[in-house]
């Protein structure tokens, strides 16, 4: 429904108007009141209102719509309670992934966890390498946020990073780490922190209930069993994310300074990877094409100067312009990338499955009507081939200035 | 190929499905690479049962002979590789990321290479180079992404999915191939005294949490169809400056490159 709050002038004009036929029926009618002898009073016809078949209805919610009452938008967002940690009785340390520089739903599930096992008394503790683009910590659980910065910690550092850790330890001493198990950085650094710290971690956890914690072991075919340990990695969906508590995310300091080691690993930086060698199921970024693209050599084009995975929808691959195994969809892939942008593709319900996992999704349609535009996160209504042109100018003109810079 | 000293740590698999012991598939990638790197001259080595049938699959890549530290099932292989990889004078050791059998917590290489006062790198996919005692190497990223590391030798590896596939098994050579047992002494592993093994349990799925207080707003949340909300559109504009906003979002994301 829109926000938009709409006058009737018409009916407000026959409100003021008491002599018009109609000026009863526009009155404001109380349907309970103070009665004179103190009683309340109720007029049962006022309530509800007539609803779109002219039948009476009432909403017992309280949110009554219609009717004689104003009108108003909806109500603004209700403010979760904030829980405080005044003088934590213990910590629990989590270190996110925050891939991209934003809590993923991997790191929200850990917050979620740590917070059932903090409790009342203890205080979650977030720890933070770098800059960071997230503004919701209060809402994702954390009492207490430990922001680690120095430009050793950026790039690829697992030492470094795992020192910095040890200082943590050393200051905070908690009951409980936890660290994603996941491929982008969380089980590395939680393996290595426990190597250095001599505990034997649980890993690929899923459950942590009443000190027993579970987690999968050898190829997934069993479950290892056992007392939770100080250090746990868990898996993803080990726990439901903290939803209706908001938390102070109140800044922490490191009291000494972390050591510099010499590291033993170099870090040269990422290497350019042939896009089309990505299998598309888990590309970072997709330029899908559909039926709306005429100019094919344009499209292919396009994927090689934004540096793009390339997918098509059903309609494109069945009528010859892409190969099967580029198809996006139920029928095709089920991707997950970051960025998913869809050139002339109008959204059938099998390829909006398909695309289900994408965090932002792009369109470029010539119909504002349709379903992937309703879904797209950024969409922009005209003609793909000059859209595509443009956009390989301006990435173009980019690469330029950066060349120009870095020269 | 390079003249380096290579020593691949392999284990015993299970096949996903009938649970039979098979070569472990990432072990046989680092395998693969061993022999890529180092050919014949490659060792492999196990901690395990010198009798058992699996082992002859490793054998069957092309290897003359495979080492073993006779030791029983439950325990502990931490301290004979480490004193094992201690006197061997290995410049790179390749392991697979995690166990098909056992705990397979993957914490093998991480306290191999802290025991050893080695560096690690994590999901070894390429060796580029090796050039007076420095490697530089490719790591495998999730999403297919790579990344140049530098390293000095001697260091510890692991690999996983990303390396290259493991060439196939061949009978005849199974067959000929050593097992070669080393008599060593056992150290029991505590873990398995208080934790149980049990057959993996499927996990409870995530319900989607209506936290609705009335009636009419559980109506809304059942039938809501699935609309974007805060999606922005851009309407009557000219391509260049659609192109523009389309660049800034990729840009914010950081996938142009």
């Amino acid at each position: 429904m829109s926000d938009i709050i709409r006058r009737d002038p018409r009916a407000e004009w026959i409100a003021r108007n008491r002599l018009h036929p109609l000026h009863a029926a526009m009155q404001k009618v109380e349907s309970s009141w103070m009665g004179p002898n103190g009683l309340i009073r109720k007029n049962p016809h006022a309530v509800g209102f007539i609803g779109p078949n002219g039948i009476k209805r009432i909403d017992r919610s309280g949110a009554q719509q219609g009717g004689s009452q104003k009108r108003s938008a909806a109500s603004e967002v209700v403010q979760l309670p904030l829980h405080v940690v005044e003088q934590p009785a213990f910590h629990i340390v989590v270190v996110p992934d925050m891939v991209g520089g934003r809590l993923g739903s991997h790191d929200k599930d850990l917050l979620g966890l740590a917070r059932k096992l903090a409790g009342a008394d203890g205080a979650v503790v977030a720890v933070v390498f770098g800059e960071h683009k997230e503004n919701a910590f209060d809402s994702a659980g954390v009492d207490r946020l430990l922001q680690i910065e120095g430009e050793a910690f950026d790039g690829y550092a697992p030492e470094q990073r795992v020192l910095a850790l040890g200082a943590v330890e050393s200051q905070l001493a908690p009951r409980h780490w936890l660290l994603p198990d996941s491929r982008s950085g969380g089980g590395e650094l939680g393996r290595r922190l426990a190597a250095k710290l001599g505990e034997r971690p649980a890993t690929r956890v899923w459950q942590v209930a009443d000190g027993r914690c579970i987690g999968r072991a050898g190829a997934g075919q069993e479950d290892l069993v056992r007392a939770a340990p100080r250090l746990i990695l868990a898996a993803a969906e080990c726990a439901e994310p903290v939803s209706d508590t908001r938390h102070e995310a109140r800044p922490l300091a490191l009291q000494e300074k972390v050591a510099r080691s010499l590291p033993r690993i170099e870090d040269l930086g990422a290497v350019a990877v042939d896009p089309a060698l990505i299998p598309m199921a888990e590309a970072e970024f997709i330029l899908s094409g559909g039926n709306g693209v005429k100019d094919w050599t344009l499209f292919h084009q396009a994927a090689e100067a934004l540096g793009a995975t390339e997918g098509a929808s059903r309609v494109a691959v069945d009528d010859g312009f892409m190969p099967r195994n580029r198809q996006v969809g139920a029928t095709g892939t089920w991707v997950t990338a970051r960025v998913y942008m869809a050139v002339g593709i109008s959204g059938a319900i099998q390829h909006l499955q398909g695309i289900g996992a994408c965090d932002k999704v792009v369109a470029v349609n010539m119909d504002p009507g349709c379903d992937m535009i309703k879904r797209a996160d950024l969409s922009v209504i005209g003609d793909s081939a000059a859209i595509l042109a443009a956009l390989i100018e301006r990435v173009a003109a980019y690469r330029q200035a950066g060349e120009r810079d870095a020269a | 190929m390079t003249d380096l000293n290579i020593i691949a740590l392999v284990s015993v698999g299970a096949h996903p499905t009938s649970g039979r012991a098979r070569r472990a598939e990432q072990d046989a990638r680092a395998v693969e690479l061993g022999l890529r790197l180092a050919g014949d001259k490659l060792q492999v080595l196990h901690a395990g049962d010198p009798q058992e049938e699996a082992l002859r699959a490793y054998l069957g890549m092309g290897l003359a002979q495979l080492s073993v530290l006779d030791q029983p099932k439950q325990a502990d292989a931490l301290p004979l590789l480490t004193s094992y990889l201690q006197d061997a004078g290995a410049q790179l050791v390749l392991t697979g990321s995690q166990a098909e059998t056992g705990e397979g917590s993957g914490m093998l290489p991480f306290l191999l290479a802290e025991r050893l006062g080695w560096p690690l790198v994590v999901g070894l996919a390429e060796v580029e180079k090796v050039e007076n005692g420095v490697a530089q190497v490719l790591q495998a990223l999730p999403r297919g992404q790579r990344r140049r590391l530098k390293v000095r030798l001697p260091f510890l590896a692991s690999v996983d999915n990303a390396a290259p596939t493991a060439r196939q098994s061949a009978f005849g050579p199974a067959r000929r191939g050593q097992l070669q047992a080393h008599e060593v002494n056992i150290v029991e592993d505590s873990l398995l005294a208080e934790a149980q093994l049990q057959p993996a349990r499927p996990r409870p799925k995530r319900l989607k949490v209506i936290k609705a207080k009335t009636g009419a707003e559980r109506m809304k949340a059942a039938t809501a169809k699935a609309s974007g909300g805060g999606g922005q559109v851009l309407k009557d504009l000219s391509p260049q400056a659609g192109a523009e906003a389309i660049f800034k979002l990729l840009i914010e994301e950081g996938v142009l490159r």
